[in-house]
């Protein structure tokens, strides 16, 4: 069949003849000279813009949460003090008050807050390791055809409500709830397993809401591997679980890390879990700053509270973008 | 010596009053504290198809993108068509590139593709259409003018490409490994495509590539790179045959690498004593080095002949004996491995210019053999 | 053999699946329970959907949510774009460090610490300059669209580290300025990674409940907040009716896009086989 050439229109020019027409205009062009004057040009639009953005609201956030965790706590609006103060003769003084600090050193509740979040927190992430771990590896070593409704699977809950799924958990752990109705009807049980507001129910909490985002990088990392290694690790006499220990897993470690780290970091500050499935007892981070916040109207002692999570987790996210730098850069193409 | 091409009368870098069409002043490229391309200078002349051969990694790629535009020197200056070439971006230049993986949109058909360069210039419709047609004529694509690039083969990407690279009409096409992605076949077929195309149309061509088959067939002109320099410029022929360095003798086709030294050095002959070979060279052209000097004598397999019996005439230069050890019959020649007294392995290469049969007495592995050439075949060099 | 998976596995999978959808599919079985008491059943019933759409709270923050969550994805998809490009682009531009890490800490940082700090900001340009006047829909906006920026520009530089360069070299080489590149070429072949981007920042707005709690004010409940309210007193049925609701839409989507890849993936194959078949 002898086609000749059609000239047909790609819907790109409709825009690009849009562009045209807007660089013909006259204030336009005005203004574009006048910042290629100024030295600044395309590029500094695309990275200025967001730029801009996260600076002003992201960065700078930080800086004042830094700044009122030094400072007093007032009653009015805002409830803290000012840092600088205006003396007569425009003489400024700085008040920085590190007592928050030192309240959080003390005061034993906040000590067992943090240690019992990062308590909690490890737990959690290796419980959740030891489950998505063989998901990972199944959903990896499926027949192609079907990896990709496996993967939708595990996305699926991902994209339901996190706060609906933590809430399921109630129906199910309560008293009179899914669990204890189905043993005691069984007769296994006469009186109900209390399971609801304890520890344990948190760690189910956040193993469950956190389940994909240790499947996902296991699972890339899996994927990725590749099988002739096993096949000459069987071909030099290596039986098929010393070839797992020796050879799968410790390729995997990056992924163990990376999917590690994203439940580990965001559970240390959690605060639906533990305030609708933890117990006055399994007091963790989140929930005292917000009570510190919304409770205690303490402003200065939830910054510190807040800077001093920030403290602790920059250990692991520091080694959680380390570990995807060298994961990104292996990847990168060449020349 | 015959000219192998002899309507190519063109040889513009031997007339000293040429102008060049692209000149390369010195130029150097670093990426940090590695140096991708070391001091190089060249001239490249109009209607010329100049190939840069290299090994991965020698600096020609990069070499290449400084010519697009898609990198800048460090120091040094380039000018085409007398323009330099600082500071301008590659949508601005009269140059243009065929990708080493054709790069073909994916989301526009092979007509839209072609056509999207001339878009650029905002050309009238009419005049966008009949060019694209003209240019998938000649390329042979007119009928895939519709499909989109997943849907085309191979060899048939690679012509879009080309199609898409010269619609403009430019005076210079850069080529980065163009037929690095074809099978053995095809790439014979298209090697000789690209110098027609090239010829009709006029355009300059430079072409970078590791395969010396591909250089030695497309080529006007061969430059030589290593670890970032040129190492030797010339027609294919001149780097074959008079090459001016043991790498470049070694990186283009094989050869028989002897060490000596010079114990003759007269104007228009040399003899070198070489104990590698047990014996003498004599070559019948002179040589520019210091008496005594270390030289290398390299000479090329095909022109050794291998015969049972002794060469005629009572010469004890360019004769030696040897063992067979190793023959790899490859259907049009056979490659022999012969053993030298000194211990030396020489490589041989004979075209088999009768069929085999009982009456034909081929030599055989652990014969002894007399290796013999002529004054004209092996080549001195100092470096 | 080698490869395949072994009896263990495949039942260590299952049972995480399980896992995963046995609270799920227990939420939309007790929606249809008669009882008040949620987890003790009484006989099947749709009359917490019927109170549900009359829910007039209950409709509102969905509407609120709604507005909310589209307007974030769109603010961050253009952001996250724009930085996405300039991350895996630019090679070396000033303060490249720290736009990588004010584009990543959002994504593991626990959200009371961002939650907070964009209040006390919020509280503080208030204070100076008066504006914003009060929490409401603009601070929840913004806030929602500084963080799931941070999840889109994730998407989309692993998308254009995947993009050969080369495309878009060549057409500079054949004369487009990087901005027509960008429109013409870039962005028509990154699309679909646009589009997953818009749907991930929108079910991240949709679903936040702790940054907004910090940010919003009165008369601006979002759903999430109107749903933790009722939750913390306990199980609710129209909430697991809630919740039906929203896994099968959800479910819909998902297995549609899904089918809907399978089928241009099914197409593209049978493509390249015609174009190797009829080889040139």
């Amino acid at each position: 069949m002898n086609r000749g050439v059609r000239a047909e229109r790609a819907p790109p020019v409709l825009l690009a003849e849009l562009l045209s027409w807007i660089r013909a205009f006259g204030p336009y062009r005005w203004a574009s000279n006048r910042f290629k004057d100024w030295g600044v040009g395309g590029r500094t639009a695309v990275i200025g813009l967001p730029y801009l953005w996260l600076v002003l609201f992201f960065l700078i956030p930080f800086i004042i949460v830094l700044k009122i965790s030094v400072s007093d706590i007032r009653l009015g609006m805002p409830p803290y003090e000012p840092l600088l103060h205006w003396v007569e003769h425009q003489v400024v003084t700085l008040k920085v008050n590190f007592q928050n600090y030192a309240f959080l050193f003390e005061d034993p509740l906040y000590r067992n807050a943090y240690l019992n979040s990062i308590l909690t927190a490890a737990i959690s992430t290796l419980l959740c390791l030891l489950l998505g771990y063989p998901m990972a590896y199944g959903i990896a070593r499926t027949s192609p055809s079907w990896r990709n409704l496996l993967l939708m699977l595990v996305m699926l809950p991902f994209w339901t409500s996190f706060l609906l799924r933590v809430y399921a958990w109630i129906g199910i752990l309560k008293n009179n709830g899914l669990i204890n109705n189905t043993l005691m009807a069984m007769g296994i049980i006469d009186e109900p397993i209390v399971m609801l507001q304890t520890d344990f129910a948190v760690y189910i909490g956040i193993v469950y809401s956190y389940l994909p985002f240790m499947v996902l990088p296991l699972y890339a990392n899996l994927e990725k591997m590749d099988l002739t290694l096993l096949e000459a690790a069987a071909d030099l006499g290596c039986g098929p679980v010393k070839a797992f220990l020796t050879i799968t897993l410790p390729l995997s470690v990056p992924g163990i890390i990376a999917g590690s780290m994203l439940v580990f970091i965001p559970a240390v500050g959690e605060f639906v879990i533990p305030a609708l499935l933890g117990g006055p007892d399994s007091l963790m981070i989140g929930r005292v700053l917000w009570e510190e916040f919304f409770h205690n109207r303490d402003w200065p002692v939830a910054s510190a509270v807040a800077i001093a999570m920030l403290v602790l987790l920059v250990g692991p996210i520091m080694w959680l973008q380390y570990v995807q730098a060298r994961q990104g850069g292996a990847g990168g193409a060449h020349r | 010596m015959a000219n192998p091409r002899p309507e190519n009368k063109l040889e513009p870098w031997k007339d000293p009053a040429a102008v060049p069409y692209i000149r390369i002043e010195k130029v150097t490229k670093k990426f940090g504290d590695f140096v991708a391309v070391d001091d190089v200078s060249l001239k490249i002349y109009q209607g010329e198809i100049f190939c840069l051969l290299g090994a991965s990694g020698c600096g020609k790629t990069t070499l290449l993108r400084m010519l697009a535009g898609f990198e800048e020197p460090t120091s040094g200056n380039i000018w085409i068509d007398g323009a330099d070439m600082a500071g301008i971006p590659p949508y601005k230049r009269p140059v243009n590139m065929m990708f080493q993986s054709y790069a073909l949109f994916p989301h526009m058909s092979v007509e839209q593709n072609v056509a999207f360069g001339l878009k650029q210039d905002k050309l009238p419709r009419g005049e966008i259409t009949d060019r694209v047609n003209a240019i998938l004529e000649l390329v042979k694509m007119t009928q895939f003018a519709g499909r989109k690039p997943h849907q085309l083969s191979g060899g048939q990407r690679q012509r879009v490409a080309l199609a898409r690279s010269l619609v403009k009409q430019p005076k210079l096409l850069l080529l980065d490994e163009p037929l690095g992605a074809l099978d053995k076949k095809l790439r014979e077929h298209t090697q000789f495509e690209l110098v027609n195309i090239q010829e009709k149309l006029g355009v300059t061509f430079v072409v970078v590539t590791h395969d010396q088959e591909e250089a030695m067939t497309l080529a006007s002109r061969i430059g030589v790179m290593n670890h970032g320099e040129i190492v030797q410029v010339g027609t294919p022929g001149d780097i074959y045959e008079y090459p001016i360095s043991r790498f470049v003798a070694d990186f283009v086709g094989s050869v028989n690498m002897f060490e000596g030294s010079l114990i003759e050095d007269e104007p228009d002959y040399v003899r070198v004593a070489s104990k590698e070979l047990g014996g003498n060279f004599y070559v019948n052209h002179g040589v520019s080095a210091p008496p005594d000097a270390t030289v290398w004598v390299a000479l090329r397999p095909e022109k050794i002949v291998i015969s049972r019996d002794p060469p005629e005439g009572d010469d004890h230069d360019n004769r030696v004996r040897g063992v067979v050890k190793e023959i790899a019959y490859l259907g049009d020649v056979s490659v022999y491995l012969v053993k030298l007294e000194s211990g030396r392995m020489v490589r041989i290469t004979r075209p088999n210019m009768r069929r085999q049969s009982a009456a034909f007495d081929r030599i055989t592995w652990d014969e002894d053999v007399w290796l013999s050439w002529d004054g004209s075949s092996p080549v001195v060099v100092t470096q | 053999m080698i490869g395949r998976r072994s009896f263990l596995v495949t039942t260590l999978m299952a049972l995480g699946f399980a896992f995963l959808y046995i609270p799920i599919l227990s939420m939309i079985v007790y929606s249809f329970n008669e009882s008040r008491l949620v987890t003790v059943w009484a006989g099947f019933s749709t009359k917490w959907y019927v109170e549900l759409f009359q829910n007039e709270q209950i409709i509102n923050a969905a509407k609120l949510s709604l507005r909310i969550a589209a307007i974030n994805a769109t603010g961050a998809v253009i952001l996250g774009t724009l930085a996405g490009f300039a991350l895996s682009r630019f090679r070396r531009f000033k303060g490249r460090t720290l736009m990588t890490g004010m584009t990543t800490a959002p994504l593991v940082m626990p959200e009371v610490i961002t939650g907070l700090s964009l209040l006390l900001l919020f509280v503080a340009m208030e204070h100076a300059l008066g504006w914003p006047a009060g929490r409401g829909v603009t601070t929840i906006t913004i806030a929602h669209i500084t963080f799931s920026m941070a999840y889109v520009t994730v998407v989309i530089q692993s998308r254009l580290s995947t993009l050969d360069e080369s495309l878009e070299e060549a057409a500079m080489d054949l004369g487009a300025r990087p901005w027509k590149v960008f429109v013409v070429i870039t962005l028509p072949i990154i699309f679909p990674a646009i589009l997953a981007g818009w749907l991930l920042a929108f079910t991240l707005s949709w679903d936040d409940l702790v940054i907004t709690s910090f940010v919003s004010g009165p008369g601006s409940s979002t759903l999430p907040l109107v749903i933790f309210s009722k939750v913390r007193l306990g199980v609710s049925p129209d909430i697991n009716a809630l919740a039906t609701i929203m896994v099968t839409l959800v479910a819909i989507g998902i297995f549609a896009a899904g089918f809907y890849m399978q089928r241009q993936e099914k197409r593209r194959e049978r493509d390249v086989q015609a174009a190797l078949a009829a080889n040139q």
